[in-house]
């Protein structure tokens, strides 16, 4: 099977300091990958990379059955192209309504002159409508989003990520400051969105990384230090050692 | 425009309105055309503040809604003003060149040519139209050169400020670094528009026999038009969801950019779009004023206006009409001179000098305490106010429950 994305030798400083090193990673149209790794390790710089937020010193990364190369387009360009991505802090727009923020997001146009005539129509109301009701907002459209919870937020955001349908989905720390109940739900949410599409989740929590039922990388210092199943990383006497262990 | 526009917009309606209605009773008090309550002069400050609400209200568009605070806006005005201003001295010389010449011999083109670049460019020492003033004879194209220019300028900068994404205060200092250089720029005589004499004898407009009292009751017609198709047109950009674009880059423009939005394509469109917004409003200002100069550009003016809209409350389109109508007319009246002196025993105010001191002060605490500005009052009477939710958040963020909410 061909990759969807692959990442091959990236390497970024910052002020000297090897924050990504050497790294390569790939992944396939419709597949659920975890990344896991202590603190520092280099995951969010990872996906600020494939991005396009951080320029690598370094490296490949390739994208789709044309293999377009991601470092030579910007944020935008790579969103348009088809990678959504939810932040470890939910970044939602909190001046604006949750219809607001997910009429923003939804696949459309992105060209100033055609936004500005672009008003919604009944479908993509109930677009809206339906996705405020997969993450359980759907009383709130008319809400700031300002006002919702810290885990709602999270899930605005999620519903943000889906509304632009992308091929492949970069999801950062989901689960913090989720109820545990939460967390159910986003693991399933999660497992059923990797059937049709890409899905790489960041997650601290092994417990939460072992419902996903998926393949794993290990981070550490900017580069994979072991991949696959769970079971076969957790008993890996290297990732024992920088993580597990302690 | 979709039909249906208005009804979702009620404050829209409601300042046509008031706007309709003021023009109006402005109309009927005039010297022209009604009680001769208000004055002419009067007329013409009460036009020359609504341009001034027009180039607010694109203030507004590009700092309120979209963050970018632009210290350069008034070159825009300006430059506007600049170009209707050229027809009117031009053709206006024509006018007096030829009246002079009556009953002696007929001029060739040449002679009225030459008679036309004589008066005009005499108080600078020269006797040759420059070649910017090619087109100054007609019209039609003064009148689009009034669009095009600032639009080219304001898209010109832009381009080259967005492309390399200078943001946030060094963006601020590059829109009055470019304000300064075109004021340096025409202040000087060989600049080709008069230098510090700038253009003047614009209140007599060319081919009309109308006198000042009718003429200014004209132009706030105008100037209300097009205030009202300012309106109009701003609210029909920020209602929508290029408005949430807008406002989402200026609450966090990162993010709007991985949700596929090119941000630099909506700061470099809101950018020259308010900019040929502001020229227009100066291509009505300057004839209401008679006179524009160099010094109109100069960097305080750009600063000024951002002072209007802050006091008058940005982010809301009638917030920044507000502000401007409010503190200029104030400004009028105290810099006027009619404000009476206050005497604080040793000391004795005049509030022409002391009235920077005030404003400046009234735009620090508004900034402190009534981020809202004047249009806050609005929403006091409308009862908009958001209810006070006291006592520590229980949650994380200041979305979540709070204490006394909680226990209920
Ligand atoms: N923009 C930056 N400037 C300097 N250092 C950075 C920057 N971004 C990340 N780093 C550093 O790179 C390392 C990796 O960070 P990060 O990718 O956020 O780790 P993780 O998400 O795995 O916890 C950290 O040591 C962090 O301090
Ligand atoms: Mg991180």
């Amino acid at each position: 099977m061909k990759a969807l994305l692959e990442v091959s030798g990236i390497s970024v400083s910052f002020d000297g300091f090897r924050a990504i090193n050497n790294l390569s990673f790939s992944i396939g149209p419709a597949e659920l990958r975890a990344v896991i790794g202590p603190n520092g390790a280099g995951k969010t710089t990872f996906m600020d990379i494939v991005t396009g937020k951080t320029r690598p010193d370094e490296g490949r990364v390739l994208w789709g059955e044309k293999s377009v190369n991601l470092l030579r387009m910007n944020e935008a360009q790579i969103a348009r192209a088809g990678i959504g991505r939810k932040f470890q802090r939910p970044t939602v727009f909190e001046d604006q309504s949750v219809t607001e923020n997910l009429m923003m997001a939804l696949k459309a146009a992105r060209a100033p002159w055609k936004v500005l005539v672009w008003r919604p129509c009944p479908a993509d109301h109930a677009r809206v409508a339906a996705l405020a009701a997969q993450v359980g907002l759907a009383d709130s459209l008319t809400r700031k989003s300002g006002e919702l919870s810290h885990g709602q937020k999270q899930w605005l955001e999620i519903g943000m990520l889906l509304a632009q349908e992308p091929r492949l989905l970069l999801v950062d720390e989901p689960a913090a400051g989720m109820t545990l109940a939460e967390r159910e739900q986003t693991t399933a949410l999660l497992v059923d969105l990797a059937k049709t599409r890409a899905v790489v989740v960041v997650e601290h929590d092994m417990d939460f990384v072992r419902r996903l039922n998926c393949r794993v990388t290990v981070l550490h210092e900017g580069s994979v230090l072991a991949e696959g199943s769970l079971d076969h990383v957790t008993a890996d006497r290297q990732v024992i050692e920088v993580y597990l262990g302690r | 425009m979709k039909p249906g526009f208005l009804a979702k917009n009620p404050s829209v309606l409601a300042f046509l309105a008031l706007l309709a209605l003021f023009t109006l009773a402005v109309t009927l008090l005039s010297t022209a055309y009604g009680a001769e309550i208000v004055s002419t002069s009067m007329v013409k400050t009460l036009g020359k503040t609504l341009c001034l609400c027009l180039i607010a209200i694109a203030m507004d568009l590009v700092w309120g809604y979209t963050g970018i605070l632009s210290l350069g806006h008034f070159a825009f005005f300006g430059l506007g003003g600049y170009m209707i201003g050229m027809w009117l001295m031009v053709a206006r010389t024509r006018e007096i060149v030829l009246a002079s010449a009556a009953g002696v011999l007929p001029m060739t083109l040449q002679e009225l040519s030459d008679a036309i670049a004589t008066q005009i460019f005499g108080v600078v020492g020269s006797s040759e139209l420059p070649a910017i003033w090619h087109f100054a004879g007609s019209l039609p194209m003064q009148l689009i050169f009034v669009v095009l220019v600032p639009g080219l300028l304001a898209f010109l900068f832009g381009w080259l400020a967005f492309r390399s994404r200078v943001t946030g205060v060094y963006l601020s200092i590059l829109t009055q670094a470019m304000t300064l250089a075109l004021s340096l720029y025409l202040f000087q005589n060989d600049s080709g528009l008069r230098g510090n004499n700038g253009l003047s004898g614009l209140q007599n407009i060319p081919g009309l026999a109308a006198d000042q009292d009718h003429l200014s009751v004209w132009f706030l017609w105008a100037s209300a038009v097009a205030l009202g198709l300012g309106y109009l047109l701003a609210s029909f950009v920020t209602s929508g969801k290029f408005g949430s674009v807008m406002r989402g880059i200026r609450d966090d423009e990162a993010r709007v950019r991985f949700l596929g939005y090119s941000v630099e394509s909506y700061k470099l469109f809101v950018f020259t779009l308010t900019a040929v917004i502001a020229a227009i409003a100066g291509a009505l200002y300057y004839p209401q004023a008679g006179i524009i100069n160099p010094a109109e550009m100069a960097p305080i003016a750009s600063i000024y206006l951002a002072v209007w809209v802050a006091i008058g409350g940005r982010g809301r389109l009638y917030g920044a009409v507000m502000g401007a109508a409010f503190v200029s007319l104030v400004s009028t009246w105290f810099t006027g001179g009619r404000a009476p002196d206050l005497t604080l025993g040793i000391y004795t105010v005049k509030w022409v000098d002391w009235w920077q001191v005030l404003l400046g002060l009234s735009f620090v605490l508004v900034t402190l305490f009534a981020p809202k500005g004047l249009s806050g009052l609005v929403d006091l009477l409308a009862g908009l106010r958001t209810p006070w939710r006291g006592g520590t958040p229980l949650g994380p963020d200041d979305g979540s429950l709070r204490e006394e909410e909680a226990v209920e």
